[in-house]
């Protein structure tokens, strides 16, 4: 019983860290119908600003959390800059192009890390210096629920600011119709802009959450992580903000159950199984809409 | 115009034949030196490269669909012909070499290919970024099972396959692959498929069975790229799981987009010059994806076509404009 919740616990964890990710994968595919490849190694990103910010912040006498306000800079100015400079001149060339040129970002940001950090893996230093509880022999370490929390609240801050906010409004309006939009006044490239900058944000933040649990930074980290992410937005409902949340704690808790219970070498066979089912028979998601196709 | 055609492939023919003895004069007479192994070397992965990235070019140039897995194809290729192989020499089965390559290369292709069929069949409800992403688990599904498999080597290097793949028979299956994949694509299958690419509704109002073509495409370009993993496996001898992975698919894919989708004959100017290129530059391997990655987006913003776009190489055409005797103006009716 113990190791269920142990499991459990693993997994929300997991599932957090993914959730996080799979967010970022859905604004930006709901605003411009893009699997923004680079969207993962903007996590590898933050995670290198991480490593070399830390030992700075607690030189500095401030706690080592805060440079994920540095990271998430950093991250922001990436994703601006990417989308900037690649992904705005491919925009109207259809799809084939631009996910070609996501596909070759995140080439280039792997491998301009690796001409910049090296090869090899970096360790971050501890990101929360908190207590590890105890209770009834399951292990439950605090920045668990801290990675938890932040996942939570960042999920309802982004659903409140989308559903409330007029720029969340605009950025609802621009996929719908984006002629529409401009005719109504809403300055589509500026909305664009606006969806990568906190997609890039939140990569930073899930960054900062990743390595806390695994403090591990390598060039090609994001490859894995991007993918199951986008598997968990997918199983959500792509474009779905909820859908996102949902997907990412579904795939970390059955990982870490696979995993625990089923088979260890096969759970990372078993995710991908689980994206290709649910493609096959709800190709919409969990909790997305279903949209005809018109001819 | 029957008579013009026996012309061209008899002329094409003879330019294959030419190639090939330009390389033998290269590898066999051993002018090279002491470096002719190496050189031979570098020529059959890029051989090796030139009838996967065909393969590729076949689902993404000319049915416009993504395959972000085709190092996985490969990967089965490789496998189950090393698998094979490896049974037959513990089974003391002794035969000549080119009959254990050409075993081996048909097991890989016919395993990949049904693997293809597997993966085709649902994919066929996907189209675009969707298809892409399943390929990519797929591609991931296979490693994570070839990790797993005793038969593989579970994990570690399986090592111990036969070196049974000789510049000769490797030059040649390439030819013919490449010649089928050209053949495919012009007949009235490959016509079938080019439309559904263009606009698969309007295609399927035609009456093509878009479903049915788009399997056969897949099938098809699984099965040459298990060719070209089983070519692999039985060139180096050792084989890991981690080598098929999603880098190497995008390396794949880098190829046929620089080149041409659309175009065999970009994809094959790109993988063999691609491919050869890492070891000419070897004191710039680190920045060699960094490179790529920046031409890639240099290519999508200004010719999203690629270099060669949809544009052939054609030998006779090419002799007919060299000495070109009362020839017909605009040698475009060939295209």
């Amino acid at each position: 019983m113990s190791l269920f919740i142990q499991s459990i616990i693993n997994g929300l964890n997991q599932g957090a860290v993914y959730a996080l990710v799979a967010l970022g994968y859905t604004m930006v595919y709901g605003i411009i119908r893009m699997i923004n490849f680079a969207h993962s190694d903007f996590i590898m990103v933050g995670s290198y600003t991480l490593f070399y910010t830390i030992p700075l912040m607690v030189g500095a006498g401030m706690p080592a959390w805060l440079s994920v306000v540095v990271a998430v800079a950093v991250c922001v100015a990436v994703g601006v800059t990417v989308e900037a400079v690649a992904y705005k001149p491919v925009r109207n060339a259809g799809s084939m192009s631009a996910l070609i040129t996501a596909l070759a970002m995140s080439l280039f940001l792997e491998n301009l890390a690796l001409v910049l950090f090296g090869a090899n893996p970096k360790s971050v230093p501890e990101i929360f210096s908190l207590p590890t509880l105890k209770v009834l022999g399951i292990i439950l370490p605090v920045k668990y629920l801290v990675t938890l929390s932040i996942g939570l609240f960042m999920m309802l801050a982004l659903h409140i600011f989308v559903k409330k906010t007029t720029l969340g409004k605009a950025m609802r309006a621009v996929p719908e119709d984006k002629e529409a939009s401009t005719l109504v006044g809403i300055h589509v490239n500026k909305i664009i802009t606006t969806t990568f900058a906190i997609g890039s944000g939140l990569a930073a933040v899930a960054a900062l959450m990743y390595c806390s649990t695994y403090p591990r930074c390598t060039t090609d980290m994001g490859t894995m992580l991007g993918i199951k992410a986008f598997i968990a937005a997918v199983l959500g409902g792509i474009g779905s903000i909820p859908g996102a949340m949902l997907g990412g704690i579904l795939v970390g808790l059955l990982e870490i159950l696979i995993k625990v219970y089923l088979a260890p070498g096969w759970y990372e066979a078993i995710t991908y199984s689980i994206l290709i089912v649910v493609l096959l028979v709800r190709p919409a998601g969990i909790l997305g809409k279903n949209v005809g196709e018109k001819v | 115009m029957p008579e013009k055609m026996k012309k061209n492939y008899f002329i094409n023919l003879i330019g294959i034949i030419l190639v090939f003895l330009v390389m033998m004069g290269i590898f066999d007479t051993g002018i090279l030196g002491a470096k002719t192994n190496y050189i031979m070397g570098i020529a059959i992965i890029a051989m090796m490269t030139v009838i996967i990235v065909c393969s590729l070019n076949l689902l993404t140039g000319y049915m416009g669909e993504f395959s972000l897995g085709h190092a996985g194809f490969m990967s089965v290729g490789a496998y189950s012909s090393a698998a094979v192989t490896m049974a037959m020499i513990n089974a003391g089965i002794t035969l000549p070499t080119v009959l254990y390559f050409i075993i081996a290369i048909i097991v890989g292709g016919i395993f990949s290919a049904f693997v293809g069929f597997i993966v085709g069949i649902p994919a066929l409800r996907l189209r675009g970024d969707y298809l892409a992403i399943v390929t990519v688990a797929f591609a991931e599904i296979v490693r994570v099972a070839f990790t797993n498999f005793q038969i593989t080597g579970g994990g570690k290097t399986l090592s111990g396959i036969p070196k049974v793949s000789d510049y000769h028979y490797i030059y040649i299956v390439m030819v013919i692959c490449v010649a089928l994949m050209y053949m495919y694509v012009r007949s009235r299958f490959g016509r079938a498929v080019i439309a559904i690419r263009e606009d698969y509704i309007a295609a399927a109002a035609s009456g093509i069975n878009v479903t049915y073509y788009k399997v056969m495409t897949f099938v098809l370009s699984a099965f040459f790229a298990g060719v070209a993993g089983a070519i692999y496996s039985h060139y180096l001898t050792a084989i890991i799981p981690t080598f098929f992975n999603f880098m190497k698919s995008s390396e794949f894919l880098t190829m046929v987009i620089l080149g041409g989708s659309g175009s065999l004959t970009g994809s094959i100017i790109g993988a063999a010059v691609l491919a050869a290129l890492p070891e000419a530059l070897r004191d710039f391997q680190i920045y060699r994806m960094l490179m790529y990655s920046v031409v890639l987006v240099i290519i999508m913003i200004f010719k999203p076509s690629g270099i060669f776009g949809t544009w052939e190489f054609s030998l006779p055409r090419v002799l007919n404009r060299v000495f070109g005797k009362n020839q017909k103006k605009g040698g475009a009716a060939h295209e």
